[in-house]
């Protein structure tokens, strides 16, 4: 067992409040060291409150145990602060194509016409990491990934 | 021990202010609203937890973050009184919220440079958060001073109310002063300026009026609190106490 072969195992976990994202995808998992059946693992919350950090840990847990590692540790690292610059190409396709407009994109296009008239009704919306916009073309009210 | 101190007073700051907010929860003046308090308590609870995490680390005695959060008494809380103040009406705690946010968007871009990487991290990301906090609540201040007569009314008198807990957020203390000299910490006093730019055009933007200095109340920070703190305590810390290591 290899950090890579540790890496493809944590490649399937995903994100328990966006299940089409995996930790990866997000940017959460920030390093994986493997000696012999012994792994490290390092992941960063997105937001301070988070309520889904500790889901997550126990999910890393779970899968790399299943996978056969016999000590597991899981260390959660604050610096350097996540960022949505981490979010992967494929993450903000997947958001994308579920509805969720991704970060980076200014104006946020709406998912459903793709119009650049959409206008926030709430910066804190069903998570912490998502606020409430709405199109003004189409009306279709959507969440957004905030840049932070 | 300092350290543990200095990181115990930022995370008594939130984990005070996230349970005010807390208490909003379900009964917000509009839904979105009631959203977005959630939202902030959530983000203010998540500091306070990284920094009892931490300080439990820098303590060494292997006491829980929930062990320093739900079993200290009320003199060793050492958050700020102004974040103990209740909720009020809705422009008290809007008022009370833009007052604490425009001062922790110093401290935590202050600390983000920290010697200490792991609380330059925490701040770092509570940095970020804090950035929305404001938005949040300055616009809030905006509508409401801005607003209707009565609305405007009660935005006035949260300002003028909630101003004597001003000035000790910008109290050094020693703990403080030995931080800075460590490269740790930030000096409070230095703070001011950017905190009187951001609400000072904040509240001539919503035609409030800037209160008189006057003399202000402290003793937080050493663990003097006002009547409000003791009730507060006991209801966070009511299931810990009834039954010791409760976990769900």
């Amino acid at each position: 067992m290899n950090d890579a072969t540790a890496r493809a195992v944590l490649a399937q976990v995903v994100d328990p409040e966006i299940p089409v994202l995996t930790i990866e995808d997000m940017g959460i998992l920030r390093s994986v060291s493997v000696d012999g059946t012994s792994v490290a693992v390092e992941i960063t919350p997105t937001y301070s409150g988070c309520p889904a950090i500790d889901l997550i840990e126990e999910q890393v847990r779970l899968a790399l145990a299943a996978a056969g590692y016999t000590r597991i540790t899981v260390d959660r690292v604050y610096a350097p602060a996540w960022t949505t610059d981490w979010m992967s190409d494929a993450g903000k396709a997947k958001l994308a194509a579920v509805g969720i407009a991704p970060p980076g994109t200014e104006p946020p296009l709406c998912p459903r016409c793709a119009s650049a008239q959409t206008r926030t009704i709430s910066e804190f919306g069903s998570t912490a990491c998502k606020a409430l916009m709405v199109c003004s073309s189409c009306g279709e009210p959507f969440d957004r990934f905030k840049d932070i | 021990m300092s350290v543990f101190g200095y990181l115990i007073r930022h995370a008594d700051d939130n984990l005070i202010l996230s349970h005010r907010l807390s208490e909003w929860v379900s009964r917000g003046p509009e839904l979105e609203e009631d959203i977005a308090l959630a939202n902030i308590a959530l983000d203010h609870l998540g500091v306070a937890r990284a920094l009892y995490g931490y300080a439990s680390e820098v303590e060494g005695m292997g006491r829980h973050e929930d062990d320093i959060a739900m079993l200290r008494t009320e003199r060793e809380y050492t958050n700020l009184l102004l974040t103990e103040q209740p909720n009020g009406d809705f422009a008290q705690t809007m008022v009370r919220q833009a007052l604490v946010d425009a001062y922790q968007l110093s401290l935590w871009e202050a600390l983000s440079t920290s010697t200490d990487t792991t609380l330059g991290g925490i701040a770092a990301k509570a940095l970020k958060e804090a950035r929305y906090h404001f938005r949040h609540s300055s616009l809030w201040l905006v509508r409401l001073g801005d607003g209707t007569d009565e609305s405007h009314m009660r935005a006035q008198k949260a300002l003028n109310k909630l101003w004597r807990y001003v000035p000790e957020l910008f109290e050094s203390d020693a703990t403080d002063r030995e931080m800075v000299e460590a490269g740790v910490g930030a000096d409070p006093a230095a703070f001011r300026p950017a905190w009187d730019d951001r609400i000072q055009s904040t509240v001539l933007t919503a035609t409030l009026d800037l209160p008189d200095d006057i003399p202000g109340r402290s003793g937080g920070r050493q663990g003097f609190h006002t009547e409000y703190l003791g009730h507060i305590l006991a209801e966070l810390q009511w299931m810990q106490r009834t039954y010791p290591g409760a976990r769900w």
